[in-house]
This record gives C-alpha cells, structure tokens and sequence, in this order.
C-alpha cells in the first residue's frame, strides 16, 4: 500500500514538474511534506542540501531518498521509477512528434503560458524553507542563518560553484555551531 | 549502441551536480562533440523540448539522444545511465546518513546549509523574471502566495497554464490559418 502511494505520489510530482528541478521543489513540498506528511519541513531542506553535493537531478535525489525513508530500498525503486516515468512516456512522444514536423511553435506558446507559474513555484519553494506556514522555522534559526543566506546568494549572482558554497555553507556551520561554542 | 548509450549517460549522470542545467555543457562534449550523435542545430530544439515536458531536464534530455540513436530501447538505456548514478549516491547516503545524523559536526553542518540551499533557490528567480512584463511578474508573484501563503497545490495552477497555453497556440494558429 505503501508502494502505492509513493508510486502515485512521484508519478504525479513527475508528470506535473515543468521546468525542471527547482520548479519541482514546490510540487514535492506540497505532496509530501503538507499533503502526505512524510517528512518535515527540516528533512526537505537537508535533502534538498544533499541534492546540491551528490551527482543527478534533484527530483531524483528527492525521490530515492524519500522513497527510501518512507519503504525502505523498494520504496526508493518506486518512487525513482515513478518521477522517471511520465517524463519518458512524454518525452518519447514528443520527440517522435518532433523529429516529423519539426515545428515547435505550439509548444512554445505552451512554454511561454507556463513559465511565470513556473516562476512563482519557484518563490513559493523558497518562501515555504524561509517563512513555514506552520511550526517552528528550523531552517532560519538565528541571524547567522540569514548571513549565510546573504553571502550564498550574493555568491550566486558572482557565478561561484554551488556545490562549492554548499561545502564552505558546511564547514562554517562546524565552526559557527560546533567548535566555537566547545572553546566558549 | 545500447551499452554505449548507457555509458555515456552514466558519466554525464555521475557528474551532474546539482540539477539539469548544469548538465547541459557536460552533453554538449559528449553527445555533440565526441560522439556525434546529434547536430548542434538539434541541440537548441532539444533544450527547448527537454523544457517543455514535464519532468527532470536531464532525463528528457537523455531520452531525446537515445530516441533518436536507437529508438524506444535506446531511450529507456540512456534514462537508466542518467538515472543510475543519482540513484545509487542517494542510497549509499541514506544508508550512512541515519547513523550519522544525530552527530553533533554534522548537525552543524546542516544548520548552516539549510539558508545557503534557500539562496540557490532564490538567486536564479532574478534571470527568470529578467525580460518578462510586469504583469507576468505580477502573476508570478499570485502564485508564489497562493502556494505558500494558502498552500494551493500546484497541480491546478500548471494545469491551469497548460490549458491556457494550448488555448492561445490553438487560437493562434487558426488566426494564422485564415490569413
């Protein structure tokens, strides 16, 4: 049952993800952590971190890990499969479509028509991590998560390596969290 | 071709960090330059494409290649070389990461990454507005509410803009058609 519902879940978080992962973040959000309550808010940023400094997709990151929390090395299959599937089931139709006609004016205007929800999804992820609706905000616990926040997001715009202020994000936690308060 | 197909992606897989698009210079190399599979003219209206369908760009990306190298078997081996990497870290991970989580370093560790993940998620929303009206901002800015602040799912709200986008091209193109 439990498959099920993972398979149900990232089949509908796999079918309506457009454009791309960070979009997809406010439909995982939604489905299973508000919806399904299967992790907390907390779990979904520390996924999302660990998304950032493994190899692949975060939609697929999210979703072997989830799966894998939820069921185990079976759910972490399922749910894997189950994002993967609607966007090769699509995708293999589309391209066959495309490869014929080679017109993509119809698509485009669907693009154009998508694109500022996809914007918003965006904001709504990123609000949700900053300001939950409800409980205590475990992601912004004090004014040095907003000075971090500050200096990773002025790194973004001077093109540094996310994976690389995710790494020194890491390493000045220990030191901020761990080590200067053993010295104190 | 299947297993080449496989490899191929297995590599671009293994060394995607960090979601689609950064995967896209890595496909460049492999798939256009090294290997020739496609034309460089098939690259953009694949970006295109891969942007268009719903689901991670990476696999869209590697169904594309293997469609048009090797048809239905092809797709399904390049999404499982994209696939497969991803898979695997995550699960190493999550086996190591109950053990560990409750480690003081590494609690730590998260605390801090927790705002500097919610700053990469927020930094690319200033490039996607660039160029846009302001009404579409302003309708960026509706969803965002409705989603966070209401806790609308946004299920409805893409459906809702697909609907409306295939309305305007359908539209559109009989506007054109009568011309």
């Amino acid at each position: 049952m439990i498959y099920l519902q993972l398979f149900l879940s990232y089949l509908k978080i796999g079918f309506f993800g457009f454009g791309g992962g960070y979009a997809m973040l406010s439909l995982i959000q939604n489905e299973i952590v508000e919806q399904r309550g299967w992790i907390t808010a907390t779990q979904f940023a520390d996924i999302v971190a660990v998304s950032q400094i493994t190899p692949g997709p975060i939609a697929i990151n999210s979703a072997t890990y989830i799966g894998y929390t939820v069921a185990g090395l079976g759910g972490s299959v399922v749910a894997t499969f189950a994002v993967c599937l609607p966007s090769l089931t699509l995708m293999l139709l589309l391209t066959r479509f495309f490869l014929r006609h080679r017109e993509n004016r119809y698509i485009q205007t669907v693009v154009k028509a998508v694109t500022p929800i996809v914007v918003g999804m965006i904001a709504s992820a990123a609000l949700l991590l900053m300001f939950p609706r409800t409980g205590e905000n475990e992601n912004f616990t004090d004014a040095w998560s907003w000075v971090l926040f500050a200096v990773c997001l002025y790194g973004s715009y001077r093109k540094v390596n996310p994976i690389l202020m995710i790494i020194l994000s890491a390493v000045a936690g220990v030191v901020i969290y761990a080590l200067v308060p053993s010295i104190l | 071709m299947l297993l080449e197909l496989f490899t191929t992606f297995f590599k671009i897989g293994l060394f995607t960090f960090g979601g689609g698009f950064a995967m896209i210079p890595l496909i460049e190399r492999e798939v256009i330059e090294r290997k020739r599979w496609i034309e460089r003219k098939d690259f953009v209206d694949m970006l295109v494409l891969a942007q268009s369908v719903p689901g991670p760009v990476a696999v869209n990306t590697a169904v594309f290649v293997g469609y048009k190298r090797a048809g239905v078997a092809g797709a399904v081996a390049a999404t499982l070389g994209t696939v497969l990497p991803s898979f695997l870290a995550i699960l190493l991970l999550a086996l190591f990461f109950a053990e560990v989580r409750d480690n003081r370093y590494v609690d730590a560790a998260f605390r801090a990454m927790r705002p500097a993940v919610v700053a990469l998620i927020v930094a690319p929303l200033v490039g996607l507005t660039k160029g846009m009206r302001w009404y579409l901002i302003a309708l960026a800015g509706v969803v965002a509410m409705a989603v966070w602040y209401f806790g609308f799912s946004p299920i409805y709200l893409i459906a809702g803009g697909v609907a409306v986008g295939v309305f305007m091209a359908v539209y559109n193109g009989r506007k054109g058609a009568r011309r």
